[in-house]
């Protein structure tokens, strides 16, 4: 793991030139251009504004409403992690050229997939700080924003090196990779509230990491109060082993990822 | 000195999955949890075999060998992309590979981001990228296409500006793969002269390339690869002999095999871009039934060494008696252009009479053909052409010279020089001799 640290370390000149280039080449040739990343959380936003205002009104605990607002402070961070995963499974294979071709250590191409995501997350966030400060919600513990951050990002590069490498091997996993995030979705807590949970949902929910995450993103933005302190630890711990796990199998497959992909 | 490439018993060997094995895996994974234990091979490939050799610092290396002698992979294992199973492999200084030209750029943006970022992937600091823009622009040749994006470039201007990139890292060691063989003439040259000017700095080059007239000119030593061994190596005019004879044998049994003397009737097959149809066609009142190509030994062969001695043999079988007959052969190109063609009628040979058995035979005394393959048509027919025997293109032979001179009629030549011109003879060697059309078992070249 160490290791690991070290390589994206030396390497950060060469991911910080290639996620720049991943922002560039996704919004060349449009219109908007850079814009886009504005653009397109502010159109999320206004869908579900009409969905759940028009087709899905219902009542709803008061701890989520305005719930449009609720919601998007859930799914801004869940899109960084979807698109993340999903994006990282093919990594590997579309950029096969250059492992194939050039001395290039391959874990930099899912670690650049993840913080390419993470980027449109942080241009994402001004749209919904905008909103928030609309509404009067925001608070001082916004400022904690960082802490989730960092342990989602944690959390993301070591499941995008599992599933990256993985994938290598078995390219089934591009295709159910799609649904086991959908499960995992509804399996955050991103359209309802956790807190409001009971029983053995609210067991099996504790076990998820990203539900943390998004209590904690919710609290820091739509609550304003911050308490979830060992939720966001025990997190911390489990992002730094799923980061250990990823780092160790990569590892472990390094030699065969030049022949199989 | 330490060497700057040396290998001490290298193999690769490369794992097999087979599809439906593929398949097991995954499944027996997701149910058994055994994951690590089922990603083990089911057969391997030995594409590297137990590989000794080294690199003298500042030399010139070619290795030469048929496709799938192992080449590639030894590249790939000098420029570190993948690992050696077994043994040591050590490279002394920075590298620079050129596999695949441009291998890292991405379509979408411009050629100078692309140049930044390749630069960053083979090994630059920002700055040097920076300081280095100008001339690897300027060697590409692409100027006023830098700010477009590299997906409207052809792709020559894509290789030349993959390879100003790579060359202008500056390595040590410098690994090139075929690469010469892209991009037009006057690139070429450019790449060449590129390559002679890092051997004047003393800069060591690994060539991979099947152009043995480069790796006689430009290498100081050479490697013959042949299933992922050394077949040969050492000073690369007798490597490269060696292999041509070698290459020779190989290519004797495939063109023997592939013509059938007696081919039965068939219609004229597919036509060759210049509109040269193989096939047979005839009343076959007198037939060709077999065609032999001899030495001036005698002995039956299909590769020839330009200036050799051809003989075309035909046996003929005159099925009725026959008084109008005229026997005629062509040599074209494989592109099918005719090379030459002559018959017993052109050459006022009057027929008299054929009946029964007979054998004719054109000796080509010397066959002042460059080197390639050529096709062979013979016939026999009647003086208005009506044909009783036709061969098109059924049968071939191949040329093989030390000197890659270009066209197809080598005319009997000299050169000479006067005045204040100073040129170096040619090096004399010994003509290439094909007679042993054995396969040499194990050639020993050099030491």
């Amino acid at each position: 793991m160490i290791a690991e640290l070290r390589t994206l370390v030396r390497y950060r000149l060469l991911i910080q030139s290639l996620v720049g280039r991943e922002l560039k080449a996704r919004y060349r040739g449009s219109v908007l251009g850079f814009f886009w990343s504005f653009v397109n959380p502010l159109l999320q936003l206004l869908t579900y504004g009409l969905v759940f205002a028009v087709i899905l009104p219902a009542r709803r605990p008061p701890e989520m409403e305005p719930y449009l607002l609720f919601f998007f402070c859930g799914i801004l961070p869940w899109t960084w992690l979807q698109s993340s995963l999903t994006e990282a499974a093919g990594v590997l294979i579309s950029g096969g050229n250059l492992i194939k071709k050039v001395l290039f250590p391959a874990e930099i191409l899912p670690v650049v997939t993840v913080l390419a995501n993470l980027s449109h997350f942080v241009l994402g966030l001004p749209v919904l700080l905008a909103v928030l400060l609309i509404y009067r919600r925001l608070g001082p513990a916004a400022l904690l924003l960082p802490l989730p951050m960092v342990v989602q990002l944690v959390l993301t590069v070591g499941l995008a090196l599992v599933v990256s490498a993985l994938t290598v091997h078995f390219r089934d996993i591009q295709n159910i990779l799609a649904h086991l995030v959908h499960l995992w979705f509804f399996a955050s807590p991103v359209l309802y509230y956790y807190g409001a949970l009971q029983g053995r949902a609210r067991t099996v929910l504790r076990l998820n990491p990203m539900t943390h995450l998004l209590v904690s993103y919710q609290q820091m933005l739509f609550h304003g109060d911050f308490d979830h302190w060992r939720g966001l630890a025990g997190t911390a711990a489990v992002a730094v082993l799923a980061f250990a796990l990823g780092a160790w199998l990569f590892d472990r497959l390094r030699d065969t990822l030049a022949e199989e992909v | 000195m330490l060497p700057a490439v040396a290998a001490e018993g290298v193999s690769k060997v490369y794992r097999r999955f087979l599809h439906r094995h593929q398949f097991r895996t995954l499944k027996s994974a997701l149910l058994t949890g055994s994951l690590l234990t089922d990603l083990r091979p089911e057969e391997t490939f030995t594409a590297v075999d137990d590989l000794s050799f080294a690199v003298a610092r500042g030399a010139t290396f070619g290795v030469i060998g048929e496709n799938g002698s192992g080449k590639s992979t030894l590249l790939k294992l000098l420029a570190g992309i993948t690992k050696p199973t077994r043994g040591r492999l050590r490279v002394e200084g920075r590298i620079s590979a050129l596999i695949e030209l441009g291998a890292g750029f991405h379509p979408e943006i411009s050629g100078r981001e692309n140049v930044a970022i390749n630069g960053i992937m083979l090994g630059l600091s920002r700055q040097e990228v920076d300081e280095r823009f100008d001339a690897i622009v300027d060697f590409a040749e692409l100027r006023e296409f830098i700010d477009a994006p590299v997906k409207t470039y052809s792709s020559g201007m894509y290789m030349r500006l993959g390879f100003s990139v790579a060359i202008h890292v500056d390595p040590d060691v410098l690994l090139i793969d075929e690469v010469l063989a892209v991009g037009d003439e006057a690139f070429t040259r450019k790449c060449l002269d590129k390559i002679g000017e890092f051997r004047r700095r003393g800069k060591t080059i690994v060539l991979v390339t099947h152009s043995l007239g480069l790796v006689e000119k430009m290498c100081d030593e050479a490697l013959w690869l042949r299933h992922g061994g050394k077949a040969g190596d050492g000073d690369p005019k007798r490597v490269v002999d060696a292999y041509l004879t070698y290459v020779a044998g190989g290519e004797e049994t495939l063109l023997a095999r592939e013509p059938a003397p007696v081919a039965p009737e068939s219609a004229p097959a597919e036509a060759t871009p210049a509109g040269y149809r193989e096939g047979r066609w005839g009343g076959r009142d007198v037939e060709i039934t077999g065609v032999r190509l001899l030495d001036d030994r005698g002995a039956e062969r299909h590769v020839f060494a330009s200036g050799e001695s051809l003989t075309v043999r035909l046996e003929v079988e005159a099925r009725a008696e026959v008084d109008d007959f005229v026997f005629g052969i062509g040599i074209f190109t494989a592109d099918g252009v005719s090379v030459y063609g002559t018959n017993t009628h052109l050459e006022e040979f009057v027929p008299r009479r054929a009946a029964g058995r007979g054998e004719v035979s054109l000796e080509l005394t010397d066959l002042r053909l460059v080197e390639g393959t050529y096709l062979l048509d013979v016939a026999v027919h009647r003086r208005d052409g009506t044909p009783y025997d036709y061969h098109r293109g059924l049968h071939s032979f191949r040329v093989k010279s030390r000197i890659k001179d270009v066209g197809v009629y080598r005319p009997a030549h000299r050169w000479s020089f006067r005045g204040g011109l100073e040129l170096e003879p040619p090096v004399p060697r010994p003509e290439l001799d094909l007679r042993e059309s054995e396969r040499p078992s194990d050639p020993e070249t050099g030491s």
